[in-house]
């Protein structure tokens, strides 16, 4: 009996180690930016020609940054979640229109609604990426020194935000 | 009068004719230099030596949107970026590793398309040499106690002079 014991232990190792494995998702990336500074940069802001931001500007508050585009099809699934998040006011909701044309975005937002504080226009895709962008729509939470604390790689869903990011922001803003 | 006229009127054409001729001749000309200039906007064959380096270094990168190509092999668009990336730092002249830790800072190391050898990859690279070697042990411990077990058999002594005998008879009837 004993000599089947250890073939069959090991069996049951690999194969606890193979259905965890099923059950990750290989798209979804571990971020190396979390818990360090959002890259710094100064873009135009979509829709006002001379105005430009740059993440300083939110020092001392918890913000969520949301990279969308007019041509990326997630964002449409994810976007009246957003709106829905924006309505409840908890936080600022930024977004950064990821190599867009602005006046397919303006159009975009028209649309479907902006749920954006502002967003801004990242023609080059350089800011993507500084923030290691690949796969639009992401969603980043930064917190009051500026960390980035969460990011989330896909369109955010429901239980996304109730499970991941609310309670990280009201964790980061107490 | 009629068939002056239309002669005149050929004599005027038969002239815009060889006017715009030499004109075409003259853009002719030209175009050497029109398409000349065309090629030296193509990044491309800028420079075949940066290229090459651009396409040795994108072999080591990986792709994040199509994760088991580099992004020498993809053509999708954050491929091209980082692609482009790589040949600008190339030639701002940042080395080989500057550009690699650069993209390591952004994607984290699995954009290295070789993984790199330290602590979070040890099971990985050694996992396979470690296997071997818990192999080995148990082939080496179930042979020897295989070995001890045939060693110590103990026979009951009728069967062993029966055999004895056998052996015996056996032996004598051959030599």
């Amino acid at each position: 009996m004993k000599r089947y014991l250890i073939p069959i232990g090991i069996f049951v190792v690999f194969f606890g180690f193979l259905a965890a494995g099923l059950q990750l998702n290989p798209r979804e990336v571990p971020s190396p930016l979390i818990n360090k500074s959002a890259p710094a940069f100064t873009l135009p802001v979509l829709g006002k020609d001379n105005v430009t931001f740059s993440p300083e500007e939110m020092r001392g508050k918890v913000w969520v940054l949301n990279v969308w585009a007019s041509w990326c099809a997630a964002c449409r699934d994810e976007h009246p979640h957003l709106i829905q998040f924006a309505k409840t006011q908890t936080t600022p909701l930024l977004g950064l229109d990821y190599k867009d044309k602005p006046e397919d975005a303006l159009r975009w937002l028209k649309e479907f609604g902006d749920p954006y504080v502002l967003s801004i226009s990242d023609l080059k895709g350089q800011v993507g990426i500084d923030y290691g962008v690949y796969g639009v729509p992401e969603t980043f939470v930064i917190d009051k020194a500026g960390l980035i604390r969460l990011k989330h790689i896909g369109p955010v869903t429901p239980s996304v935000i109730e499970e991941k990011i609310l309670p990280l922001i009201k964790k980061l803003n107490s | 009068m009629i068939h002056t006229l239309n002669l005149r009127q050929y004599q005027s054409r038969a002239l815009l004719r060889s006017v715009l001729t030499s004109a075409c001749l003259a853009l002719g000309l030209l175009a050497p230099g029109a398409t000349l200039s065309a090629q030296e906007a193509r990044p491309v064959a800028e420079d075949p030596a940066l290229e090459k380096k651009v396409i040795t270094l994108s072999n080591e990168l990986r792709c994040l949107v199509c994760q088991n190509q580099t992004i020498a092999d993809s053509n999708a668009e954050l491929a091209v970026d980082l692609r482009n990336q790589v040949r600008k730092q190339l030639s701002e002249g940042k080395s080989d590793r500057e550009i690699l830790d650069y993209m390591v800072q952004r994607y984290g190391e699995f954009v290295l398309y070789r993984p790199p050898f330290n602590y979070k990859t040890i099971l990985l690279w050694a996992g396979p040499f470690l296997l071997l070697l818990i192999a080995m042990f148990i082939l080496i411990q179930q042979i020897r106690t295989r070995h001890k077990h045939l060693a110590s058999e103990e026979f009951n002594p009728t069967d062993l002079s029966r055999a004895k005998a056998l052996l015996g008879t056996k032996s004598e009837g051959q030599s």
